[in-house]
C-alpha cells in the first residue's frame, strides 16, 4: 500500500512539473456574484477538456468592487470576472492585467445582459417605459450607485434612454433627479439585496440586469420583467490576472468560455451571450433602441462625471436629499 | 504579564486603530475637517449616535429586568431562555437583518411593518446589542447578599426603597458597564442595519453604512476620517460611563 501510495504521490509530481502545456495546477477565478451559479457548471466542463485535465479552482465571488480591491490589495488572483470595465482597468493601471487584456474580438468582454424592469406577478401598475416610472405613487427599487456596479448600469441605462428618446442632456439629468428623490424609497448596497427587498415586497419595479430577473425567475421568485424600449447593452468583462500561480490554466480556462458550449451555459443562466449563433430560451435580440456605455460618452467620463464622491451628478442627487423640500 | 499584554494590544488594537487614524489624515487636517462635516456625514453621525443613545437607555432597563427575571424568577424553561439571550451574539448580524426584515418587514407575518425607517434602526440595534446588560448585571445580581434586603424589609422599607436603596446602588456599576459595551457595539454596527433600514442618506443612512459606501468609492480617506469620529465619540462616551461606574462603586462602599 505504501508504495503505491508514494508511487501515486511521484506520479502526481511528475505530472504538475513535465506537462508541456503549463495547464495545470490550481487557478483562482475571482468573480462578481451573479455568474457563480454557471461556473458551477463551466468549471467541471472545463476540466474534462483536454486544456483543463488537472487545473483545479479555487472560487471567490462578491461584489464586483470588492473582488477588484481584494485583488489589489493581494489577493491571489489568476482570473477575474468583473460586472463592469472600470474594475478591470484599475488592475491594468496596476500592473496586474496585461494592457491587451481587450484586444481579442470581443474587445475584453465575456458575457452581456440587458437592464429591464422587473415588475409584480401579471404587471399590475403595468409599467413599460421609463416614463411610467415617474408616475405618481410608483416605487422603484435599485441599489445605491456608490456602492453597487449594478447600480452605475441601471442610472446609465435611464439616463441613455432619455437621450435615445431625443431629450437634451439636461432633461436626462433632471429625470435622474426626480426618479431619485421622488421614486426611489430603499437604496441597498447591492443588486442581489435589492432583489432580496424587492422579492420582501418592497416597490412596484426593480431596476434589474435581464439575467438576474431570469436567474430570480429561476429560483422561483415571482416576478415578471418587461425590456423597456430604450435600455443599455450591459457588457461584463474578464482577464487573466498575473497575481496567482497559474496564469496559464486561466488563460486556457479564458478560451474555453469563448466556445460556443460554455456561452451555451452562460446563456441557460440568462446572459446574453457574446459569440453569435449561440442559442437563447429567451428573446435576446433588441430591442431597437438599444445603446451602449460608449454611447452615454465611456465608463472613465461617466465615472468621473456621474459616481465621483469628490463632486458629480449623483452627490448632488444625494446632497438635495439632505434640503427640506417642504 | 504587563509586557505581554502590552505587546498583544498594540499588535491586535493599537496599531489597526493608529492606521484609521494615519488614513484619515493623509489629505491634512482641512480635508479631514470637510469629509466629517459634509452634511450626508453629520447626518449619518448624528442619526448613530441618536439611535446608540436611545438603544443603550432602553437596554439599561430591559437587560436589568431581564437579569432579575432570570437570577431571582423560578420557571419552567429558565436554562433555555438563559441559553437565548447569548443568540444575537452568535447569529451573523446579515442574517439578524434578514430576520428582523423577514418579521418586521412589508410581509411581516406579525403585520408590524417598521422597515426602512428610523425605527428599524433601533429594532436592529435593540437586537444585537441584548446580551451585554444582562450578562453585566447578572453575576453581580446572583452575588447579591438578600439579607441586606430582608433587613430593609424588617426595618419597614417599602419594596420599591428597598429597590432603590440597596439593590439598584449595587447594580449601577454592572449596568454602565452593560450600557457602555452596547455602547461601543451599536456606533460600529453594520451588518445588521444595512437590510432593514432603506439606507436613505439625512434619513436613514447610518455612519457605518456611509463609510461602506465611500469605501465602495475608492474614498478610504473620508471612510477613514468618519471612522474616527466614530472612535472619538464613543472613545468619550466609554471613558464617561467608566467615571460614571466608579463613581458609583465608590457611593457603594
Amino acid at each position: 500500500m505504501l508504495v503505491v501510495a508514494a508511487g501515486c504521490g511521484g506520479g502526481d509530481d511528475a505530472d504538475a512539473s513535465g506537462n508541456a502545456s503549463g495547464d495545470s495546477g490550481t487557478v483562482s477565478l475571482v468573480a462578481y456574484s451573479t455568474p457563480r451559479e454557471a461556473y458551477e457548471e463551466l468549471i467541471p466542463m472545463f476540466e474534462g477538456t483536454d486544456a483543463g485535465g488537472g487545473v483545479e479552482f479555487e472560487q471567490s465571488y462578491a461584489a464586483s468592487g470588492e473582488q477588484r480591491r481584494a485583488i489589489e490589495e493581494g489577493l491571489p488572483a489568476d482570473f477575474f470576472h468583473a460586472s463592469l470595465e472600470p474594475d478591470i482597468t484599475a488592475l491594468v493601471d496596476a500592473g496586474m492585467v496585461a494592457a491587451d487584456w481587450n484586444q481579442n474580438e470581443y474587445e475584453g468582454m465575456l458575457t452581456n445582459s440587458v437592464v429591464v424592469f422587473a415588475v409584480r406577478p401579471g404587471n399590475p401598475e403595468n409599467i413599460q417605459t421609463w416614463d411610467d416610472l415617474l408616475r405618481e405613487g410608483i416605487e422603484v427599487i435599485t441599489p445605491n450607485p456608490f456602492t453597487s456596479g449594478g447600480a452605475q448600469w441601471n442610472i446609465m441605462a435611464a439616463y441613455g434612454a432619455q437621450l435615445e428618446q431625443g431629450k437634451t442632456d439636461e432633461e436626462a439629468i433632471a429625470f435622474l433627479k426626480e426618479l431619485f428623490l421622488e421614486h426611489v424609497p430603499v437604496q441597498d448596497k447591492s443588486a442581489r439585496e435589492a432583489l432580496q427587498t424587492f422579492a420582501g415586497g418592497k416597490g412596484d419595479i426593480m431596476l434589474a440586469y435581464e439575467n438576474e430577473a431570469i436567474f430570480a425567475q429561476q429560483a422561483g421568485e415571482e416576478l415578471e420583467y418587461v425590456v423597456p424600449a430604450e435600455t443599455i447593452l450591459i457588457e461584463n468583462p474578464a482577464a487573466v490576472v498575473n497575481t496567482g500561480e497559474s496564469p496559464q490554466a486561466a488563460q486556457a480556462f479564458l478560451d474555453f468560455l469563448y466556445t460556443p458550449e460554455a456561452q451555451a451555459v452562460f446563456a441557460s443562466k440568462g446572459y446574453r451571450p457574446v459569440v453569435d449563433g449561440v442559442e437563447t430560451e429567451f428573446d435576446s435580440s433588441g430591442p431597437a433602441g438599444l445603446f451602449t456605455i460608449e454611447d452615454v460618452g465611456g465608463w472613465p467620463d461617466v465615472r468621473t462625471r456621474f459616481f465621483d464622491r469628490e463632486g458629480s451628478i449623483f452627490l448632488d442627487i444625494e446632497n438635495e436629499l439632505g434640503v427640506p423640500t417642504e | 504579564m504587563l509586557g505581554l499584554s502590552t505587546a498583544y494590544l498594540t499588535l491586535i488594537v493599537l496599531i489597526p486603530i493608529a492606521a484609521v487614524v494615519a488614513t484619515s489624515l493623509e489629505g491634512g487636517l482641512s480635508a479631514f475637517w470637510e469629509q466629517v462635516t459634509a452634511p450626508a456625514a453629520v447626518a449619518a453621525l448624528k442619526l448613530t449616535f441618536v439611535a446608540s443613545l436611545i438603544v443603550v437607555a432602553v437596554n439599561a432597563v430591559t437587560g436589568t429586568l431581564i437579569a432579575w427575571v432570570l437570577v431571582r424568577d423560578d420557571f419552567r424553561g429558565k436554562s433555555a431562555v438563559n441559553a437565548i439571550i447569548d443568540l444575537p451574539f452568535a447569529l451573523p448580524t446579515i442574517v439578524a437583518g434578514l430576520t428582523l426584515l423577514a418579521v418586521y418587514g412589508p410581509q411581516s407575518p406579525l403585520g408590524v411593518d417598521i422597515a426602512y425607517s428610523r425605527a428599524a434602526v433601533v429594532v436592529a440595534l435593540l437586537f444585537v446589542t441584548l446580551p451585554f446588560v444582562v450578562r453585566a448585571v447578572q453575576p453581580v445580581l446572583a452575588e447579591l447578599d438578600q439579607e441586606m434586603e430582608e433587613a430593609a424589609a424588617s426595618l419597614g422599607a417599602r419594596p420599591f426603597t428597598t429597590f432603590r436603596r440597596i439593590i439598584l446602588p449595587n447594580l449601577l456599576p454592572a449596568m454602565f458597564s452593560g450600557a457602555a459595551l452596547s455602547f461601543g457595539k451599536a456606533v460600529g454596527e453594520f451588518g445588521s442595519i444595512v437590510l432593514i433600514s432603506g439606507n436613505i442618506p439625512f434619513d436613514t443612512e447610518v455612519a457605518s453604512v456611509y463609510i461602506f459606501k465611500n469605501i465602495e468609492s475608492d474614498e478610504p480617506e473620508t471612510a477613514a476620517a468618519v471612522s474616527v469620529v466614530l472612535l472619538v465619540l464613543s472613545f468619550v462616551v466609554l471613558a464617561v460611563a467608566d467615571v460614571l461606574e466608579r463613581r458609583s462603586r465608590r457611593h457603594d462602599a
